[in-house]
């Protein structure tokens, strides 16, 4: 458990409320669960809200959706705290999620955390630009493809040090690296060539 | 080795298309209205007969898990829900079946909603999953206007499925909890009994199966489920995605027969351990929460990976995550880690969990270093049994095993780190607390 406060009062907007298209948007969602059950869409509406806001989601924002499916604000707010997607405070254009579980570590997440720190700063800190924000985060689900990280919402799979730099210089310079295994592999098959499925389609 | 034409995903590394008509050509949606047809109970029987074990970790019985479902649905309807929460360290297929074999898993929840009598299906997938989300929603759509699926569609079971995602949360990948958290609410495990086949989503019988698991039933009932049964050993039927990460030549994904002997499926499909077998230092062979099993004649060498042959080694296939370690890993500070890991997504509704991950995490952390009593190592001992079977969820189990793992086989190496420190303690600067890298 990590304790998870809301971001410091100066840095809240005043108001929040969903635009016309994202509220038609969260309509569909609603209508998803059976009558009475609107609750469910709570997780899918707080992250568009903070897809809208850009990335994090503010005191408002988690009101806002409380009223939208008429639920009590302590119910969403315990919500928007237990889930550790759901940035508290605003991140960067560019948030780097880095993983550092064992199957990334043995295989160097250390050196890219360095990076991190080095480039980006402090965790959860943004740069003065705006651009970069990172976080240290627990098992991304792509093991076998480690070191990984995921940036805003694309994996950028078996980093080294090297392409890692890269990968943010690329995207300071306001280009889109391509997502993926950074190097020569078909996704989750060996380096060099898969050893099954060779002829078929 | 598994011959191609015996494997179930035929497009594991997304090299062909994704899609309807890709997917039709690797055999999917034929025959369907036909099995359909034969009714919920040929459905269970075959499923059973298959001997299908869940692939999601814990390996238990598919069939037999669908027929705890009421037979008569009363007021209440029935829910399937299919678990694609897939967090647990080393374990990285169930995003491969969804973004490259997407039919499969769309075809399976028709079937399973078929032999539980469930018109509604929610796929629960986790909250990082962006792409394959889009990509799963993309082929569920393609299902509706081809009227896979839905409302009358073509093959007679009124049926809607809905794609759900979390937000981070490891412990939604637990059934309870992740029931808990489509409602809307925090992911915090629900007491068992009532089980979700009597009291499950929004209070109605509900059967909460695995991604692999429902993405391989469209090829058991296909095939047969002699086909299927006779894969691997008895009990250990089938095939399983193995996932295998960490100190190999080359980290893959790969599906192969249930029972495989270690050895083979990592020289076989990963090139190998760095540096050779005889530099291996130990496999988890299940996903983190599984105790290790170190090198050795009776140990790594001789392992069979299924749930049997793990279960000789005093470990779990869990989800068939093998994360391999040479001779120049970490053991203590590797172990360490993964009770980070834990300690971080702990749900903090049991004391003995909420306060004994981040125990067990301060203690590893020093022994890592060298810096401890020896009579910590069993005072650690203690707590992982203090926390095993003593909480809601299994979580607390499967953050006790790895510990108690380490303890079993890697005792002496944490003894001489404490020797070492102790040795080279009048030259140790001030011991502040440190985060592991």
């Amino acid at each position: 458990m990590a304790v998870r406060r809301l971001a410091e009062p100066h840095l809240q907007p005043a108001s929040f409320t969903f635009t016309d298209e994202n509220l038609a948007w969260a309509k569909t969602q609603i209508a998803k669960y059976p009558e009475g059950r609107q609750a469910s869409a709570v997780i899918p509406l707080l992250w568009r809200a903070q897809e809208q806001v850009g990335g994090w989601l503010p005191q408002k924002a988690i009101e806002h959706v409380a009223e939208v499916l008429g639920m009590p604000n302590i119910r969403v707010l315990e919500v928007a705290t237990f889930y550790t997607m759901f940035n508290l405070a605003p991140v960067g254009k560019f948030h780097v999620q880095m993983c550092g579980t064992t199957p990334c570590m043995l295989r160097g997440a250390a050196a890219l955390i360095d990076i991190c720190n080095r480039r980006i700063g402090h965790q959860y800190e943004v740069m003065a630009d705006g651009k970069f924000s990172w976080v240290e985060v627990e098992c991304l689900g792509a093991c076998v493809n480690a070191p990984m990280a995921q940036i805003n919402y694309d994996y950028y799979e078996d980093l080294t040090p090297e392409t890692f730099e890269k990968i943010l210089d690329e995207m300071a310079a306001g280009r889109t690296p391509k997502p993926g295994p950074q190097v020569d592999r078909q996704l989750s098959a060996p380096i060099g060539g898969a050893t099954t499925l060779k002829e078929t389609t | 080795m598994l011959d191609d034409k015996d494997r179930i995903f035929r497009n594991l590394y997304g090299q062909g298309d994704w899609g309807l008509d890709g997917a039709r050509k690797r055999g999917a949606w034929d025959g369907t209205k036909g099995f359909i047809e034969k009714g919920r109970d040929w459905l269970v029987n075959e499923v059973k007969a298959s001997g299908q074990r869940g692939r999601g970790g814990a390996g238990f019985a598919t069939g037999l898990k669908w027929s705890f479902m009421p037979k008569q649905v009363g007021d209440r309807p029935h829910y399937l829900v299919v678990n694609a929460d897939e967090s647990e360290p080393g374990t990285c297929k169930d995003r491969e079946v969804m973004r490259h074999d997407p039919h499969l898993l769309i075809e399976g929840c028709l079937y399973a909603g078929a032999a539980m009598a469930a018109h509604t299906g929610y796929i629960y997938i986790r909250g990082e999953f962006v792409r394959e989300r889009e990509r799963l929603q993309a082929a569920i759509d393609q299902a509706y206007d081809a009227k896979l699926i839905g409302k009358n569609n073509v093959h007679g079971w009124d049926f809607d499925l809905h794609v759900h995602h979390g937000a981070g949360a490891y412990i939604c990948g637990e059934e309870t909890a992740l029931l808990e958290s489509l409602e809307g609410k925090k992911g915090q495990p629900r007491l068992k009994p009532p089980f979700p086949a009597n009291v499950g989503l929004y209070g109605c019988p509900t059967t909460v199966n695995n991604v692999e698991t429902i993405a391989q039933v469209p090829d058991i009932l296909r095939r047969g489920a002699a086909w299927f049964a006779g894969i691997g050993r008895q009990n250990n039927t089938g095939t399983k995605l193995y996932c295998i990460s960490g100190h190999v030549e080359r980290p893959c994904n790969v599906e192969e027969e249930m029972g495989i002997p270690l050895r083979e499926l990592i020289e076989r499909h990963a090139g190998g351990v760095r540096g050779g077998w005889d530099n291996l230092l130990a496999v988890i062979p299940g996903g983190s929460s599984m105790p290790l099993i170190p090198a050795g004649p009776d140990q790594c060498d001789s392992l069979l990976m299924d749930f049997d042959g793990c279960r000789e080694k005093k470990s779990a296939l869990g989800t068939a995550a093998v994360i391999v370690m040479d001779k120049t890993a970490d053991i203590v500070k590797a172990m360490a880690r993964i009770s980070y890991f834990y300690k971080h997504e702990s749900c903090g509704q049991c004391t003995p969990c909420r306060e004994g991950m981040g125990w067990m995490w301060r203690v590893l952390t020093r022994m890592a270093e060298g810096r401890a009593q020896k009579r910590e190592i069993d005072a650690l001992w203690q707590v992982t049994q203090q926390i095993e079977g003593h909480t809601i969820c299994a979580f607390g189990d499967g953050a006790a095993w790895p510990v108690q793992g380490l303890l079993r086989h890697f005792r002496p190496e944490i003894e001489r780190r404490i020797d070492e420190y102790t040795r080279n303690a009048h030259l140790a600067e001030t011991a502040d607390e440190k985060v592991p890298a």
